[in-house]
């Protein structure tokens, strides 16, 4: 138990680390990348050098970073001059929601088609439509729900981020890949727990086989699925920012990518160090939860 | 749980075991080959523009009809297998180089060491793929080189695992052990004994996780991080005829559709190749 919060903690900090390597590795000063396209006079520079602190030994500006990203500040965006958790934190509302929405959806599809599927037409079929999206770019599934949903029969809006009918095809672009994999891990965890004794004394005391798996073989086959929230997350993330795109929503993605092709990097590096953080969290939750959910786990 | 029990299961695994799809994904997976080696067999110039055929429907001079510039579609989804076979086969090579050398370390090292190298594992899968890509892509500027190391990297850790749990097995076994007692030095030991017999399911491994490069570049290029117009790289033609989706269709979902065939059919045929080498270690 503290084992694990102690392994979060040592993945976190060589997660930052990483990160913050990274934005030494970039080509160019730091001073070059925050003058950008303005007026550039030694006079400025000194200005930004003294400002930012950029003075310092690299190994204090490192220790001084490691202890402000400790308290949650990541830095000033160099574009836009202001702090970038202010940055991040105005755009994560529209990315949560379409991440947590499309989640939902996803797992709760996964469940139905896992439990509807179990007769062998069904599941060819079912494990067909699986490899398809799993193997589809997801921007390709946007792009198809556009055309069909919004150019031809006018559904649903274009582009935009306002009120719910905004949310409804990039939630379900997002939510299908997810669930196609969700299904093929519970479709193997029910195949799995059906073999179990326990299935065996659930029948002989004459269950009906929906009731065993509803009852019985479910419960097994989501532990699996749990330990995989914190992959789920990284999907969800990675995929709104592609999705926002598609879709021309406001959030996270909007951001990330301004900040990527602007180099402002300290916009960057508080994303991918903020998804890591979140990733961290959530498995270290998740395992906690298989405690909980699992006695059988607790005795090792 | 035995594995006499996990075995039915793997053969229930319907389409993917039908008779129909392995060959299929084969022939595929050999056109996509030749077209990334030998384009001009198939197609004529990806970059010939025709203004008097603009956003053409496919046709039977068209096949996959004409973009926004009257180019060939269908011309440019052939040429653009070479950038996007190799994108997805370089970012794997990197992967699976970096993973073998970094799973043997690991797996061969002192209990503190392979503490370290398991963390720095865990710590790079923290990142979601696309936005560590991201991140290099910040750093190294956009480009097909940037794209190729930032997959790479990002995919790294799941070999590297694989092999030092790999590493761990052959480890104990009784002919490193002989070889040990024989004298072997320690190069030899690693070169001739433990790497030959780790490398087992990395190939199989790589022929799934080259779909999911390919994947991944293209989510990359269509953001606008790969190759630049107007190299005919897939990821890159989904996001040019993205403006033109409510007048021509195909320009989008045509090469979207060739990128789809290319990653089911990498794994269906890994797929099959796994059950095959479980099949002998079974």
């Amino acid at each position: 138990m503290l084992r694990r919060l102690a392994t979060g903690l040592v993945v976190l900090w060589a997660a930052a680390t990483a990160a913050y390597l990274a934005l030494l590795a970039a080509p160019g000063t730091t001073v070059d990348a925050i003058v950008g396209e303005g007026a550039d006079t030694p006079l400025i520079r000194a200005q930004i050098i003294s400002e930012w602190h950029l003075d310092r030994p690299a190994v204090v500006q490192y220790l001084d970073y490691l202890w402000r990203a400790g308290q949650g500040d990541l830095g000033r965006s160099y574009l836009l001059q202001r702090p970038v958790s202010e940055v991040i934190g105005s755009q994560l509302r529209p990315t949560l929601t379409l991440a947590a929405v499309a989640g939902l959806l996803g797992v709760v599809l996964a469940l139905i088609l896992a439990i509807t599927t179990r007769r062998p037409w069904a599941r060819r079929v079912s494990s067909t439509a699986e490899l398809v999206l799993v193997s589809t770019p997801s921007f390709l599934i946007g792009i198809v729900l556009l055309s069909i949903f919004s150019f031809r029969l006018g559904w649903f809006p274009v582009s935009g981020g306002q009120g719910v009918a905004a949310l409804v095809l990039p939630a379900v672009t997002l939510a299908l890949p997810v669930a196609a994999l969700l299904t093929q891990v519970l479709r193997d965890g029910l195949d799995r727990a059906l073999d179990e004794p326990f299935v065996v004394t659930a029948r002989a005391r004459g269950l009906g086989e929906r009731a065993v798996l509803v009852r019985h073989a479910v419960r097994h086959a989501l532990l699996p699925v749990i330990t995989l929230t914190g992959w789920l997350f990284g999907v969800l993330l990675g995929g709104a920012v592609i999705i926002e795109t598609v879709f021309g929503r406001p959030g996270l993605g909007q951001v990330t990518l301004q900040a990527v092709t602007s180099e402002d990097l300290p916009v960057v590096l508080a994303v991918v160090v903020f998804s890591a953080f979140v990733y961290v969290a959530i498995n270290t939750l998740a395992d906690l939860a298989c405690l909980v959910i699992d006695p059988r786990l607790r005795r090792s | 749980m035995s594995i006499a029990l996990d075995r039915p299961l793997a053969l229930r695994r319907s389409f993917a075991a039908s008779g129909v799809a392995v060959p299929t994904a084969a022939l595929f997976l050999l056109l996509a080959l030749i077209a990334a080696v030998h384009p001009s067999l198939f197609a004529g110039d990806p970059l010939a523009a025709d203004p008097l055929h603009v956003l053409e429907a496919p046709s039977a001079a068209h096949w996959f009809g004409t973009d926004q510039l009257g180019r060939d579609v269908f011309d440019r989804v052939v040429h653009g297998a070479r950038h996007s076979l190799l994108i997805g086969a370089g970012a794997t090579s990197i992967a699976v180089t970096a993973g073998l050398l970094l799973g043997l370390l690991a797996g061969l090292a002192h209990k503190y060491a392979d503490e370290a190298l398991s963390r720095f594992f865990d710590a790079l899968s923290a990142f979601p793929l696309l936005l560590l890509a991201l991140l290099f892509v910040a750093v190294a500027g956009p480009g097909t080189a940037g794209l190729v190391i930032a997959i790479g990297i990002a995919t790294m850790p799941t070999y590297a695992r694989v092999v030092r749990t790999q590493t761990f097995v052959v480890r104990q076994a009784a002919y490193v052990t002989h070889a040990v007692a024989f004298g072997d030095s320690r190069l030899r030991l690693v070169l001739r004994h433990v790497l030959p017999n780790v490398l087992g399911p990395v190939p199989v491994l790589a022929v799934i996780g080259l779909g999911e490069a390919i994947l991944a570049a293209a989510g990359l290029s269509f953001l606008g991080m790969g190759p630049q117009p107007p190299s005919p790289e897939w990821g890159a033609m989904l996001s040019e005829g993205r403006g033109y989706l409510s007048v021509a269709w195909w320009t989008t979902v045509l090469p979207g559709v060739v990128v789809t065939l290319t990653v089911i059919s990498l794994t269906v045929a890994g797929r099959r190749l796994q059950r095959r080498f479980e099949g002998r270690l079974g």
